[in-house]
């Protein structure tokens, strides 16, 4: 067990604020896009209701399978990000973000962000590993990148070690691991391995995790077989940042939800003999938090339009590098709070473990500190934009 | 309809007519106007052509390039913004003839005399009296508030009551008042940065003609709300680069001073940054949607996260000034023509941003707007509904 750094941190290239307004993004959605949305939408709300995904979280069996087939096979959102030559759908991350924004507002448990996301995304960036990546395009098998789920873009991760042809060491915290068919591991030699979970000295156990949909495990690495298929440097970084960009939307989709079932419920709710959401004091929270609900997506759209501007360099373009951090920098705060506020203002059955609300407050949590806490985008940023620390 | 080639063409044609270099501003402005080229979305004959808004920019773009002077809107936005859509949709085609043509070049400029002194947030409890003399005309007496461009003014969009004996959104009417009115005395406003770009005006029976009512006897709360839409509509309109507001200063700053920067600030800094960075892109995303012809709520809610974030970063930057945060550039009274947030230095705007979030309607009531009318929660329970104006505690 080593740790290695990624071959560089991407620096500050032409984003600062003295350069020209660039291109403008797109930050609404397209027709094509709200039409994807409502197939996403009518295929959630038929097979991923709360009380489900709850019972769920309670089996041996976290992920719902059966749902990301639906998803994934029999819509082909799999491969959105992958391009038709190489087995995929040859979308963007614009509807990648669409997708994203309707499972965080299910909290469905399936691996798309880890899987069609950000183990995609590591491979597109790799010379070799075709077939895995069209397998996973295809939703025959899932992936997983083996780098912990906290990790920010361009920081530090832990490698395993490659020796004789096989890999050795151990990796906590990596998301969606427990579904995965092929794990895409850094090594120390500097390259990125597709690892069969099944083969011979691998294991992969489940830890006990504070998001109960998306939750983590720890790969084992004892002589493990191996095919490296890239660099791991470029790759991680690559896959990162999609994968912080996208989650923005992810976020934005259990605000959404938040938001809209707190109001709901309290335009129905009654106390003192009136409705608890006419009280002013419970209507300006409200009414605050639709206001960053709104800042957020469009952050996120910002995020998701600029990933997909130029998707072959996303991993070094200045200006994905921006709106992303932008996006992480304030995307987990508005998620946190939202859910949090859901909670409180349910009063004590947002208490319970019955109904979902802690379900979106878990989700929300752990999304604040995967793929990098705000602070850590802060940061940055300081770079990006030139507002360099004492 | 009018398309961008059509436009494009007449604009030329325009130029062509009255070149800039040897026209009169005056002049080339009244012929801009009377070519159908000052509001495209306006009808023809009233300074447009009928055509979509958001070809506006074309016309802009060609003029701009030509070298051809503006009607510097800042200098007359109330007009622009505010009495222009009123007097176009209410007006009478006399009104419209007489009114729009020199408002909208500038030659008179127009004020609002809408808020009181007892009627603020409340502005339909307003209790300036308008009383019918003579079959014909209108006397107005009362006491008018924050009125910026009042010094200036040759018209006012006014609002008066003109039935006390009914609940008060009902006997309010809508009026053009002639600012040179002997009756009309304007005071400057001195406020806390030390300067008065508002007024208090007083009116002591001012007489207004019937034809310079804008709508029915009774209706005024119904046409004020096109004039208060369209405020709305055009503080979200803003089109920003970024740092292009209140952060640019700070950040300025922050590059060329490196001797003030503390980690304390660095963070404080950097979360405020992004926070700008993002209401910048929502107010983008507003401005899409617009032009794209699907305005949603979001508006309601842009200048509320603009005030919050002008006060945070203002007062963050009179903090990073330390020793010269302690300075302020000038207390002279002066009346600047040009309201400018991020004018001047920076005490200035920590002190003029505390105006953001009361003038335009205050953050409170905002709020209680996006929570009622976007979210569709319950109304305030309201005890002033059913009761005579003349009837209400005050």
């Amino acid at each position: 067990m080593s740790t290695t750094s990624p071959t560089n941190s991407t620096s500050g290239t032409g984003a600062g604020p003295a350069s020209p307004v660039s291109a403008q993004p797109d930050l609404l959605y397209s027709e094509e896009e709200e039409a994807l949305r409502a197939a996403v939408r009518d295929l959630l709300t038929d097979h991923c209701d709360a009380a489900r995904v709850i019972s769920r979280t309670e089996s041996d069996a976290p992920h719902d399978l059966s749902l990301w087939k639906a998803l994934a096979d029999g819509m082909g959102l799999a491969g959105l990000l992958v391009p038709e030559g190489r087995g995929g759908q040859g979308a963007t991350h614009r509807e990648a973000a669409v997708v994203l924004e309707e499972l965080g507002r299910a909290v469905a448990p399936v691996p798309y962000l880890t899987s069609a996301v950000v183990a995609t995304e590591a491979l597109l960036a790799c010379a070799d590993g075709g077939e895995v990546l069209a397998s996973l395009a295809s939703a025959r098998r899932i992936g997983a990148l083996a780098v912990p789920l906290h990790t920010a873009p361009g920081a530090f991760f832990p490698a395993a070690r490659a020796a004789d042809g096989v890999l050795h060491g151990e990796l906590t915290g990596i998301a969606d691991a427990d579904a995965a068919d092929v794990l895409l591991v850094p090594a120390d030699d500097g390259g990125l391995y597709a690892v069969e979970a099944d083969a011979v000295g691998v294991t992969v156990t489940g830890q006990t995790s504070l998001d109960l949909t998306r939750p983590l495990a720890r790969v084992v690495l004892d002589g493990a077989p191996g095919h490296r298929v890239g660099d791991a440097g470029p790759a991680v970084r690559r896959a990162l940042r999609a994968g912080a960009g996208l989650l923005a939307s992810e976020q934005l989709g259990l605000a959404e939800w938040s938001l809209a079932e707190t109001v709901r419920y309290l335009k129905d709710r009654r106390q003192f003999n009136r409705p608890v959401g006419g009280f002013q004091a419970l209507k300006h929270r409200l009414a605050q938090l639709w206001l960053e609900v709104v800042n957020l997506r469009a952050a996120a759209r910002n995020a998701a339009d600029a990933l997909a501007a130029d998707p072959a360099a996303a991993g070094d373009d200045a200006d994905a590098a921006v709106a992303v951090a932008v996006a992480q920098a304030y995307a987990g705060q508005v998620a946190v709070r939202a859910a949090e506020e859901a909670l409180q203002l349910h009063g004590g059955i947002g208490m319970t473990w019955e109904h979902p609300v802690h379900l979106y407050l878990k989700r929300a949590k752990a999304d604040s500190i995967a793929y990098g806490t705000a602070g850590a985008h802060r940061e940055a940023l300081a770079g990006l934009v030139d507002l360099q620390a004492p | 309809m009018t398309d961008a080639a059509e436009l494009r063409r007449r604009t030329q044609e325009l130029l062509a007519a009255h070149p800039p270099a040897t026209t009169a501003r005056l002049d080339l402005l009244r012929a801009r106007f009377d070519a159908g080229l000052a509001w495209v979305h306006y009808p023809e004959g009233l300074g447009g052509l009928g055509a979509p808004r958001s070809l506006q920019a074309v016309v802009d773009a060609g003029l701009e390039a030509a070298g051809a002077p503006d009607n510097d809107p800042r200098r007359i936005g109330i007009g622009l913004g505010m009495a222009a859509p009123t007097i176009l949709q209410y007006g009478t085609e006399e009104q419209r003839r007489r009114f729009l043509r020199p408002l909208w070049t500038g030659e008179e400029v127009w004020c609002q005399l809408f808020s009181e002194p007892g009627a603020g947030s409340d502005l339909a409890a307003l209790g300036t009296r308008a009383v019918r003399v003579d079959g014909d005309g209108w006397v107005v007496d009362g006491q008018k508030v924050w009125t910026s461009s009042a010094h200036a003014a040759r018209w006012a969009i006014l609002i008066a009551r003109t039935d006390p004996d009914v609940p008060k959104h009902r006997g309010i009417t809508y009026f053009v008042c002639d600012m040179t009115d002997p009756g009309v005395e304007v005071r400057p406003l001195r406020q806390i940065t030390g300067e008065a770009e508002f007024n208090e005006v007083f009116l002591t029976g001012v007489r207004i003609p019937d034809s310079h009512r804008l709508g029915e006897v009774g209706d005024g709360w119904r046409v004020a709300q096109t004039t208060l839409n369209n405020e709305r509509v055009a503080i979200g309109g803003m089109r920003l680069p970024r740092e292009g507001g209140m952060i640019g200063p700070v950040a300025r700053t922050w590059r060329e001073r490196p001797e003030l920067r503390t980690h304390d600030l660095h963070q404080r800094l950097l979360g405020l940054w992004v926070e700008a960075e993002v209401a910048r892109l929502a107010g983008e995303r507003l401005r899409q949607q617009l032009v794209a012809g699907q305005p949603g709520p979001e508006g309601a809610g842009m200048k509320l996260g603009f005030a919050r974030l002008n006060q945070q970063i203002s007062g963050l930057e009179v903090e990073l000034l330390g020793a010269e945060g302690l300075l302020y550039d000038d207390w002279t009274m002066r009346r600047p023509e040009l309201v400018d947030f991020t004018g001047r230095e920076a005490g200035y705007r920590y002190l003029r941003s505390k105006g953001n979030s009361i003038e335009g309607g205050t953050s409170e009531v905002l709020l209680n707007i996006v929570a009622e009318r976007v979210l569709g929660l319950p109304a305030e329970p309201r005890t002033d509904k059913d009761v005579a104006w003349k009837d209400l505690a005050r």
